[in-house]
């Protein structure tokens, strides 16, 4: 089977995010980016289904020539092909952008896809947009924030998490499955795997090749303000005799906080 | 009009969904237009009272046999479908497992942006403006949509309920058609863990654990605190989870949930930045760490500095005392 898996580079969950004013976005240099890290469970969920089932995994990554560097992690776990779709533009945070352009190079790229795999949502944006709008654009059924994926000839089952449970999903292929946390554990580059990816060139596909319009490549969103949270202040400390700091934090929880 | 897409689960309208219908009739109030709410599946119009309860002017009831099965394909067919002849001004969702699935699709066949995960929603010259969290509440992104309708998915657990109203309003019933193939997936099961947990993201007070409780077996001593609270979870840091102490769907953090309840208990968690992102914006923090320095007493409102074995028993038959009274 023929999977394509879409990442994002995107800072390290240690990162600590500041804010540029004059330009509403964030502040990129010192920041070390990874591949987001649902992708990697994406990644490895293609791995594995192409270890059982024969095929194909191909891994592509919208964004500037920066991102590139997750793409050779993607080559060093044992992605046969990855691909860069360069796009310039700053964050947009708009997911029907992104979803234009990866559905566009589905069909003009990667046609005979079986399985379409994303993470969840990028660590991030935090949009968990892309997925199912590319779904939608492609007419294709969805699993998201799966757990669990089994494929059987046309088709996949999912488990997908839901509030206090699971869902279970069936869907014909071709599909889009999203990955949650729990659904494997990604493995390791190896070191040969690491130097092969060293070498290898990857293909750039230019946005103007897609075809899209002017209108489609337009952000839906207009950033009006972007801050960081006020930082919370320290409050009371309680140190002693175990019994008496307890009562003292539920009385002040009841009287002063009034939470219960 | 801004609808807003009511959610059921086992034949009820979810909480979730109606803070939404809450939030779309305040401002809803202050750009001068209607509210309605919007049901889809096989029979749902019976469920309109509760909608009316909170303030819908009008139901709309979306059905086909089709839609008693939820499918994001089949939903979102029949909520552009609406889009298209009622053109609402806005269309929320409540960002549920279902909605953030739903809304994006609705989104994608209208051609509109979405903002997901709305923790505020202002109307500033009469157009919406969305804020929502970044970099799991690392940071706060406020824009508004150029596309119409407005589409956003609402955080749980964060915009008020508005108050219970009486009297009830226009149900429209409209049969939605669904051509044979438009619908590849489906839903045909639900496996529910332990009905008597709440999921992190709807409790009203969260006990985590971290490393401090040295193995599995402490997570017990948090469900036992927990258990006091009538709507309360059992969250977990990242390295309890990847410990393999408890499950990935109770971490809170920037690979977890981000959570804000009135109520965040940290037991034996130091407070690692992408812990902290998670859960900074819940009302009130406490923190249980023996060790003084631990970053999490940085954003705790209370803190104990002690030995949580001590402790947590201890806070647990406290609180039980008091919540009796």
């Amino acid at each position: 089977m023929n999977i394509l898996v879409c990442v994002k580079r995107v800072p390290d969950t240690e990162s600590r995010i500041r804010i540029r004013h004059e330009t509403k976005s964030i502040v990129e240099d010192g920041l070390n980016f990874v591949i987001s890290p649902y992708d990697e469970y994406a990644v490895e969920e293609a791995l594995k289904l192409r270890e059982a089932k024969g095929g194909m995994v191909r891994v592509v990554s919208v964004g500037k020539d920066e991102a590139v560097a997750v793409l050779r992690k993607c080559l060093a776990m044992g992605a046969d092909e990855v691909f860069l779709v360069k796009d310039n533009s700053p964050e947009t945070y708009d997911g029907l952008r992104t979803a234009r352009i990866i559905a566009r190079a589905v069909e003009r790229k990667f046609a005979g896809t079986d399985l379409l795999l994303f993470g969840k949502q990028s660590v991030g944006a935090d949009n968990s947009q892309v997925p199912a709008m590319v779904a939608e654009l492609l007419g294709l059924p969805q699993a998201t924030v799966v757990t669990k994926l089994e494929v059987e000839g046309a088709s996949a089952t999912a488990l997908r998490e839901i509030e206090g449970g699971m869902e279970r999903v069936v869907l014909s292929l071709p599909a889009v499955v999203t990955a949650q946390k729990g659904l494997n554990e990604p493995r390791y580059e190896t070191l040969k795997g690491i130097m092969a990816a060293k070498k290898k060139d990857i293909p750039v596909v230019k946005l103007e090749e897609l075809g899209l319009g002017p209108d489609e490549l337009a952000s839906q969103v207009e950033v009006t303000g972007l801050d960081v949270p006020a930082q919370r202040q320290a409050g009371k400390i309680l140190r002693g005799d175990p019994a008496e700091t307890a009562r003292e934090l539920v009385r002040l929880l009841r009287d002063e906080a009034k939470v219960i | 009009m801004i609808a807003v897409f009511m959610e059921t689960r086992d034949g009820k309208i979810k909480k979730s969904s109606l803070e939404a219908l809450s939030e779309a009739k305040r401002r809803a109030g202050e750009m001068g237009v209607e509210t309605a709410a919007v049901l889809v599946g096989g029979a749902v119009a019976d469920l309109a009272p509760a909608a009316f309860g909170r303030g819908a002017a009008r139901v709309f009831a979306l059905e086909n046999p089709v839609l008693a099965d939820y499918s994001s394909q089949g939903y979102a067919l029949a909520l552009a479908e609406f889009v298209g002849e009622a053109k609402p001004a806005a269309l929320f969702f409540a960002a549920t497992a279902m909605g953030r699935d739903l809304a994006p699709r609705v989104a994608a066949r209208l051609g509109a942006g979405l903002a997901s995960d709305c923790v505020k929603i202002a109307v500033k010259a009469g157009a919406l403006e969305f804020t929502r969290p970044i970099y799991a509440g690392k940071a706060y992104l406020s824009f508004t949509l150029r596309s119409t309708p407005k589409l956003a998915t609402l955080r749980p657990n964060t915009f008020p309920l508005g108050e219970a109203v009486s009297g009830g309003g226009e149900v429209v019933r409209k049969s939605v058609s669904i051509p044979d193939g438009a619908v590849k997936g489906r839903v045909v099961g639900v496996i529910k863990e332990d009905s008597a947990e709440v999921d992190v993201t709807e409790a009203d007070v969260i006990v985590s654990g971290g490393r401090g409780l040295k193995g599995p077996e402490n997570f017990a001593l948090l469900r036992d605190l927990a258990a006091v609270f009538p709507r309360a979870a059992v969250g977990a840091s990242r390295s309890a989870v990847d410990s393999g102490w408890i499950g990935h769907q109770h971490q809170v953090g920037q690979t977890g949930k981000t959570v804000s309840p009135n109520l965040y208990v940290a037991v034996g968690i130091s407070g690692a930045i992408q812990h902290l992102a998670g859960m900074s914006s819940s009302k009130v923090i406490v923190a249980v760490n023996k060790d003084a320095e631990a970053p999490i007493f940085k954003v705790a409102d209370y803190g104990i500095v002690g030995d949580l074995f001590e402790v947590v028993p201890r806070l647990r038959d406290e609180l039980k005392k008091v919540l009796a009274e």
